[in-house]
């Protein structure tokens, strides 16, 4: 009997329908890439009971299990149930013990983090769970990572949505030894925002990216990390076949809520300006801007959001990148 | 004298006993730590009891309650020149065994050397010291080969136990703000075992002071100044002239603290600079405390806290050097 199935629907379902026929994958996204190795030994056994045995790390950090049949899709969905509850994906409630529902939105990614990175700047696993549980499941093209520090070893700024943790360095002149390390680590690490004047440190705020080197490399506490973690919002960078481009600092020393509102906010702008030509409902959300315009989208994303008052958010952004569509 | 309290009129008393001294205690400082989300443990003025952090062991020693981390000397004017008024009030030290320990060191330096520096003196002369007990020892300290895990020279000893609180008042006036406690001897807990264990360098010859060690660790050293800075017996400082930027004519004077493993320690008019080489620090350090300090005063500078292992970030464990330095001269 010839198979008959709604890929589609399984799509839409986290599958893959491979080049070869008959053959499926099943994608599991694991929300800021972070997971308890008990997972593993589940995927494990979903790659050799059901796959080929072998397993594809995604770039969006997940698991695609490779080589399943499509016809055990069904079993396959029963048996990703406790790995759909250890890595906290955000799951319909009707869909339980049926796989979760995907595509459109993107995982949420993030670097290791403060976990355990010495450079970064908060806890980037957390705050991607935690946009996950705000915005999925949903069809529209978002891609939202989170890195620690402004190294960005996420590439954030390939993301629509980069976040980027900064830290306000608090300096206590008084804890302060000249010793110099905090001038050297920014001239040689950053950005070289220190300066020493009659012994002291003086930090240009114009230039100062926060990204907590000084901190790190201070020996007397003088330097210290704010107690309000701060974030650095980058829009609409992207990869792809027509304007590649790196994401635009947005907001500066912005917080948590106001980032994941503003996120939020989006979608109803992508649903609002959408092309109706979209394959799949998928276009880009810099595209979407690219047409309607930074102030439309500023309107919808900053619906109900008051920033603090030591964010800086630029008003207009400008991006670049390699024009491939609109080469003479 | 001892007596026993409930731990809430000890908190009762300790912030009353705060009105009348300044107390500097350490404290857990939450997120200050070097990386995100990590806390420090460092000396810092308190008034109340429950501030206090007797559980673990502070990242850095009480010495800046001692010796300020910048400590002005003099303002200066075109004609004259103010020596800033000293502490206002006496002051309350909480340390353990090594820490005071370190105290007669630091004395040592700042006393007996020969003369005796004004400021120091004027805050010591202000200073009474609460001894906290070890009832375990910590992991990387090693006072008990050192021989600073016990004293005696302690003014007051405060032990929290559950819900009680336990004090030994040898001070007088102390003793005064805790007679309405129940009369219970007290003695203070000391370890007499560490894991951590150190055999000093027996036969030390000027070859010793050529030891490949002092390379290899050298080599490692990014000459942070770390354990420096949270060693309770390093006392070395530097001073600073500050020109006040809207009068260049009128500013201060400050002594810094130093250390021996930054750049800039022993350089010199002219750029000359005497240990530019790591090994030539890292040789220096060592044998202040293990072997120079002791040929002029009679007894070890470094007193085991162990610190300067815990606070490396290159994870230089100057307790394994002495011991694998003591293998070597053997």
């Amino acid at each position: 009997m010839s198979l008959d199935i709604n890929t589609k629907k399984a799509k839409k379902n986290a599958w893959r329908i491979t080049k070869e026929r008959g053959i499926g994958a099943s994608r599991i996204r694991v929300p800021g890439g972070y997971c308890d190795a008990e997972v593993l030994g589940m995927v494990q056994e979903i790659a050799q009971t059901y796959g080929n045995g072998y397993v594809h790390l995604t770039t969006r950090q997940g698991f695609e299990i490779e080589g399943i049949h499509l016809e055990d899709m069904e079993e396959v969905n029963k048996k990703l149930q406790p790995i759909i509850e250890k890595v906290g994906i955000n799951q319909n409630g009707e869909d339980k013990d049926k796989g979760y529902s995907a595509s459109g939105t993107r995982n949420v990614s993030a670097c290791i983090g403060n976990n355990v990175c010495p450079f970064a700047n908060y806890n980037t696993s957390n705050l991607a769970r935690r946009i996950d549980k705000e915005i999925f499941p949903n069809d529209l093209h978002f891609k939202v990572a989170c890195t620690g520090c402004s190294n960005d070893c996420a590439k954030v700024r390939m993301h629509d949505f980069g976040i980027i943790g900064q830290t306000m360095p608090q300096y206590d002149p008084m804890r302060c030894v000249s010793c110099n390390a905090c001038v050297k680590g920014c001239q040689s690490l950053s950005v070289g925002a220190l300066r020493l004047e009659n012994y002291k440190i003086v930090r240009d705020t114009e230039k100062c990216i926060g990204c907590g080197v000084c901190v790190t490399k201070c020996p007397t506490r003088a330097w210290t990390r704010s107690e309000k973690k701060y974030y650095k919002l980058t829009i609409m960078g992207r990869t792809g076949k027509k304007n590649p481009r790196l994401g635009k600092d947005w907001l500066i020393w912005a917080d948590e809520d106001n980032i994941v509102k503003i996120i939020k906010n989006t979608y109803a702008f992508v649903e609002e300006y959408i092309s109706p030509n979209a394959p799949a409902r998928k276009e880009h959300i810099g595209y979407i801007i690219d047409r309607v315009g930074f102030e439309k989208f500023k309107e919808y994303a900053l619906k109900d959001v008051e920033l603090m008052p030591e964010t800086i958010m630029n008003n207009t952004v400008y991006w670049d990148g390699i024009h491939f569509d609109n080469q003479h | 004298m001892g007596y026993k309290f409930s731990k809430e009129e000890m908190a009762s008393i300790f912030s009353k006993l705060a009105e009348d001294y300044d107390v500097f205690a350490p404290v857990v400082k939450k997120g200050d730590g070097t990386f995100s989300d990590v806390d420090v443990v460092r000396y810092d003025k308190v008034s109340s009891l429950d501030e206090i952090e007797f559980e673990k062991k502070s990242d850095y020693s009480f010495k800046e309650a001692l010796l300020p981390i910048n400590e002005t000397i003099f303002y200066f004017t075109e004609d004259e020149t103010t020596v800033p008024k000293g502490p206002a009030k006496e002051r309350l030290v909480f340390l353990r065994a090594c820490d005071l320990n370190a105290v007669k060191r630091l004395d040592q330096i700042y006393l007996k050397n020969g003369f005796e520096d004004f400021y120091y003196k004027r805050t010591r002369e202000m200073t009474k010291f609460v001894l906290m007990g070890c009832k375990e020892s910590c992991t990387s300290g090693f006072c008990v080969s050192m021989g600073t895990n016990t004293t005696d020279e302690y003014d007051l000893y405060l032990k929290l136990d559950g819900d009680n609180a336990y004090v030994e008042a040898k001070d007088e006036k102390l003793a005064e703000a805790f007679k309405s406690g129940n009369e219970e001897a007290v003695s203070p807990d000391f370890v007499s075992e560490n894991p951590t264990k150190v055999t000093l360098p027996k036969n030390i010859t000027p070859e010793t002071m050529k030891s490949e060690l002092f390379k290899e660790y050298g080599n490692r050293c990014i000459n942070c100044g770390r354990c420096n800075f949270v060693c309770p017996t390093c006392t070395c400082f530097t001073m600073q002239d500050i020109f006040y930027k809207d009068n260049e004519k009128n500013g201060e004077r400050r002594r810094v603290w130093a250390s021996c493993q930054v750049d800039g320690y022993t350089e010199i008019a002219g750029g000359h600079g005497f240990r530019s080489d790591n090994a030539d620090r890292m040789r220096f350090k060592v044998m202040h405390k293990i072997h120079d300090f002791e040929k002029r005063f009679g007894y070890h500078m470094c007193v085991g806290c162990g610190r300067c292992d815990d606070v490396c970030p290159e994870y230089i464990s100057y307790s394994n050097l002495v011991n694998r330095l003591g293998k070597e001269c053997e």
